[in-house]
C-alpha cells in the first residue's frame, strides 16, 4: 500500500481526548495516505476533527491507536526530540495568523528553522535570501512585520516554513486573516509550489481556497466523510465538480457562522 | 559551544525590551554594587587600622592588670601591678627574649600654660617609651634616662596640647603648670595626623617617678607604686610568645598564685591585636555585605518576575519555535541565556559602578579611608551575578519547556 511515493500513510487513527470526565473521540479511524506532490485540502466544520488530522500529520500530536507513517517511519515510540527533528526536516508550517515574531527582519524570521537545524549563522542568512526571493520578497528582506502587508506577512511565513526543504507545507486556514486580493496572493503561490512538485495540505472552512486544490477531503465528525479530485482536478480534465454534490459539500452559510465565529475566537 | 548560539538570541529578546530590561537590571546592578562597595569599604577600613597598628611595631607586648570581677569595684583594674615587677622584668637573665621594659602610670589631668588650659592623657613613663612606641619627635626630644633618674619636672606633649596651649607646635622651652607646678616643653611629638586609633596628639609625658610621687596620688601594693600597665619589647617578631611566657612566668611568681589561680594581669602581643582587628572587621564586612546581598536577592526575584511575564507573553513564540523544531532544551537554553545575560550584563554594570566609586572616593582629598575592590570581589560579583540569573531563570524556562505546542499556537 505504502510505495516509495508515499509520504504519509494514517491507518485507522483515533485520537480521543480527555475532557474533564468526558471522553472526546476527536478523530474515529481515519485512513489517508498522502502521496508527494499533492496538492490536499480537507475542509470541515469546527469540530469536524480536522485540526487534531492536522496536528498529526504536522507531528505535534500523536493518535491514540492506530499507525502513523512519515515516509515509511512510524512516529509512535519516537521521543519528543526525534519528533521536533522530524517537524523540522519534514514539515512546513504555515498559520492563519502567521505567528511572526514581533520585531525581526523577514529573514531573520525566515532562518528560524535553520537555527534548530544547526544550519551555521552565514549559511542560514544566504538560505533565507534565498528563500525570500522565492515566495518575490527578495525587496523586503530587512523589512519587520509592521513595514509589511498581511499578504507579504504570509508570503514570509510561508517561506520560513520553505526554507529547511521540507517534504510537506502544512497550511492551517493560510488566508482566513487575508483579505480576497491578498489572499489570492498567496493561493497563486500556492499553486506554484504545487507545479515546483511541492506537496501541500491545506486546513480550511474556505470553498474557493479548496477549490484551487487537486484533491479535497471532507471531514465530519472525527472521520472522512470525502475524498475526491478537486474543482481545479476535475475542470483539468473537463469533468463535472466534485463538490456540487450537496451531501459533501458543506452548505455555504452555516460555514460564514463558522468562520467569522472562529475569527471572533481567534481574535479574542 | 552550542550556548554561544543561544546569546544574540537573548541579546535581541533584551533589546526588544529595553526599558523593562534595564529595570529589571536596576536591581542586580544595585545588589552587586552594594555589596562590593561595602566590601571595598571593610577592606580598606582593616588595611587602613591594621597598617597603623603594624606601623607601632610589631615586636610589642602590653602587660595590664585585671579587671575586678567581683565584689564592690568589679569593673575597676586589679591594684598589683608594680614598679616592683617592673624592676624584676628588667632582668635580661630571667627574660632573655625582652629587649626593653617600660612601666607606665597615666591619667587624664589640667594643663594649664598662661591663661590656656586644656585637659591631656599625662603618662610617667621612661626614657625607652619613645623607641618600644616609636614615637616620632617633631620639636626637641623625648625624655632622657637623667630626667626619669632625677624626677626633673619636664614634659613631652602631642601637637593639639601644644596649640591649645600656646596656639603653636614650636614650644620647647616653654613652661606648662600641672597642679600649679612648672613643667618645662622639653620636646612636641609629630603629628599622628588621624584622630583616631593610637593617637598621641592629645598626650603629655612625664618621667615616671614624677607622676608616681607629685603628679598622681598613686596607691602603693606591698610597699611599690602600681603602674597602669607595662609595655615591653620583644628582641624580634618570633621570640613575641617567648618573651609572652617569660614575663607571664615571673609575674605569676612574684604574685604569689598558684597552679589553679587566674592571673591577675593579662597580657597582649600585637600580633594578638592584629588577630582581633582583622577578625572584627571581617565579621563587620560580612554583616554588612550580607544585608547588602539581600537587594541581590530581591533583584533576583525581580529577574524571575519578567522572565514569568516574558514566557508567558510568548506563548505563541515557544509555539512557533517548538513547531518549528526546537527541542525542550533550545527552548530551556533560550530562556536561561536571557535571564543569564540580564544578570551578567547587570553585574558587570555594578562593578562598574562600584569601580567608578571606589576612583572617586580616592581622588577626595583627605578622605579616611580607600575603598579596595579586588580582583576576588570582582570574580565573585560576576559568578554571583551569573548565579542569580541561572537560579532565577531556572523556573521560568522550565515553565517555556512545558508549553504544549497545540495550545501554545492557539494562545493570544
Amino acid at each position: 500500500m505504502a510505495d516509495s511515493s508515499t509520504l504519509i500513510d494514517m491507518q485507522n487513527i483515533t485520537k480521543v481526548y480527555q475532557m474533564g470526565e468526558t471522553k472526546v473521540l476527536a478523530l474515529n479511524g481515519v485512513s489517508l495516505s498522502i502521496e508527494e506532490g499533492e496538492y490536499i485540502a480537507i475542509v470541515g466544520t469546527s469540530g469536524s476533527g480536522k485540526s487534531t488530522l492536522m496536528n498529526i500529520i504536522g507531528l505535534l500530536d500523536s493518535p491514540t491507536e492506530g499507525v502513523f507513517q512519515i515516509r515509511g517511519q512510524r512516529a509512535d515510540g519516537l521521543t519528543g526530540r526525534q519528533l521536533a527533528d522530524l517537524r523540522n526536516r519534514e514539515i512546513g508550517f504555515v498559520f492563519q495568523q502567521f505567528n511572526l515574531l514581533a520585531r525581526a527582519a523577514a529573514w531573520r524570521q525566515v532562518e528560524l528553522p535553520l537555527f534548530y537545524a544547526n544550519v551555521a549563522r552565514s549559511a542560514a542568512r544566504g538560505r533565507a535570501l534565498e528563500t525570500l526571493a522565492q515566495v518575490g520578497l527578495a525587496e523586503r528582506a530587512d523589512h519587520k512585520p509592521e513595514e509589511l502587508s498581511g499578504g507579504q506577512q504570509q508570503r514570509v511565513a510561508i517561506a520560513r516554513a520553505l526554507v529547511n526543504r521540507p517534504s510537506l507545507l502544512l497550511a492551517d486556514e493560510p488566508t482566513g486573516a487575508l483579505d480576497t486580493r491578498t489572499g489570492e496572493e498567496v493561493l497563486a503561490l500556492f499553486e506554484k509550489l504545487h507545479q515546483e512538485g511541492l506537496t501541500l495540505v491545506i486546513i480550511t472552512h474556505d470553498q474557493e481556497v479548496a477549490e484551487r486544490a487537486r484533491r479535497v477531503i471532507t471531514m465530519r465528525d472525527g472521520a472522512i466523510i470525502s475524498d475526491s479530485p478537486g474543482a481545479a482536478a476535475t475542470a483539468a480534465y473537463g469533468g463535472s465538480n466534485g463538490l456540487s454534490e450537496p451531501a459533501l459539500a458543506p452548505l455555504p452559510r452555516p460555514v460564514a457562522i463558522e468562520q467569522i465565529q472562529e475569527r471572533v475566537y481567534e481574535a479574542g | 559551544m552550542k550556548l554561544v548560539r543561544y546569546f544574540p538570541v537573548a541579546v535581541d529578546s533584551i533589546r526588544a525590551n529595553k526599558m523593562r530590561a534595564s529595570l529589571t537590571m536596576l536591581g542586580i546592578i544595585i545588589g552587586v554594587a552594594a555589596v562590593l562597595i561595602i566590601l571595598g569599604v571593610g577592606r580598606g577600613a582593616s588595611e587602613d587600622i591594621l597598617g597603623e597598628v603594624a606601623s607601632q611595631g610589631t615586636t610589642r607586648l602590653t602587660i595590664s592588670p585585671s579587671t575586678e570581677n567581683e565584689g564592690e569595684g568589679a569593673g575597676s583594674a586589679v591594684e598589683t601591678l608594680t614598679m616592683g615587677d617592673v624592676r624584676t622584668l628588667s632582668d635580661p637573665a630571667f627574660h632573655p627574649d625582652v629587649r626593653q621594659i617600660v612601666p607606665q602610670y597615666g591619667g587624664n589631668i589640667q594643663l594649664v600654660a598662661g591663661n590656656e588650659n586644656t585637659r591631656a592623657r599625662v603618662t610617667g613613663t621612661t626614657a625607652a617609651y619613645a623607641d618600644v612606641h616609636r614615637l616620632e619627635i617633631a620639636e626637641g626630644r623625648f625624655l632622657t634616662e637623667d630626667e626619669i633618674t632625677q624626677m626633673s619636672n619636664v614634659i613631652v606633649i602631642g601637637t593639639t596640647v601644644a596649640t591649645d596651649l600656646f596656639e603653636r607646635t614650636q614650644v620647647v622651652g616653654e613652661s606648662v603648670r600641672i597642679d600649679g607646678e612648672p613643667f618645662t616643653v622639653v620636646g612636641v611629638l609629630e603629628e599622628s595626623g588621624n584622630a583616631g586609633f593610637g593617637s598621641n596628639d592629645e598626650s603629655g609625658f612625664i618621667p615616671i617617678g614624677v607622676a608616681h610621687g607629685r603628679v598622681f596620688n598613686v596607691p602603693r601594693y606591698r610597699g611599690e607604686y602600681v603602674v597602669t600597665s607595662i609595655s615591653a619589647d620583644a628582641v624580634s617578631e618570633e621570640r613575641v610568645d617567648a618573651a609572652e611566657r617569660q614575663i607571664e612566668q615571673t609575674l605569676r611568681l612574684r604574685h604569689g598564685l598558684g597552679a589553679d589561680d587566674d592571673s591577675d594581669f593579662s597580657i597582649s602581643t600585637q600580633a594578638s591585636l592584629l588577630d582581633t582587628i582583622g577578625s572584627v572587621t571581617s565579621t563587620l564586612t560580612l554583616l554588612l555585605s550580607s544585608i547588602a546581598a539581600i537587594s541581590l536577592l530581591v533583584g533576583g526575584i525581580g529577574i524571575m518576575n519578567i522572565m514569568l511575564v516574558s514566557v508567558t507573553e510568548r506563548t505563541k513564540e515557544i509555539g512557533l519555535r517548538k513547531a518549528l523544531g526546537a527541542h525542550t532544551s533550545d527552548v530551556l537554553l533560550q530562556f536561561l541565556v536571557e535571564s543569564l545575560v540580564l544578570t551578567l550584563l547587570g553585574g558587570l554594570i555594578g562593578i562598574g559602578i562600584s569601580y567608578g566609586a571606589a576612583v572617586l572616593v580616592s581622588r577626595v582629598p583627605g578622605f579616611p579611608i580607600d575603598v579596595l575592590i579586588g580582583i576576588d570581589a570582582l570574580v565573585m560579583a560576576l559568578g554571583v551575578s551569573a548565579g542569580c540569573g541561572l537560579v532565577f531563570g531556572l523556573y521560568p524556562a522550565m515553565r517555556a519547556t512545558r508549553l504544549d505546542p497545540i495550545v501554545a499556537l492557539r494562545y493570544e
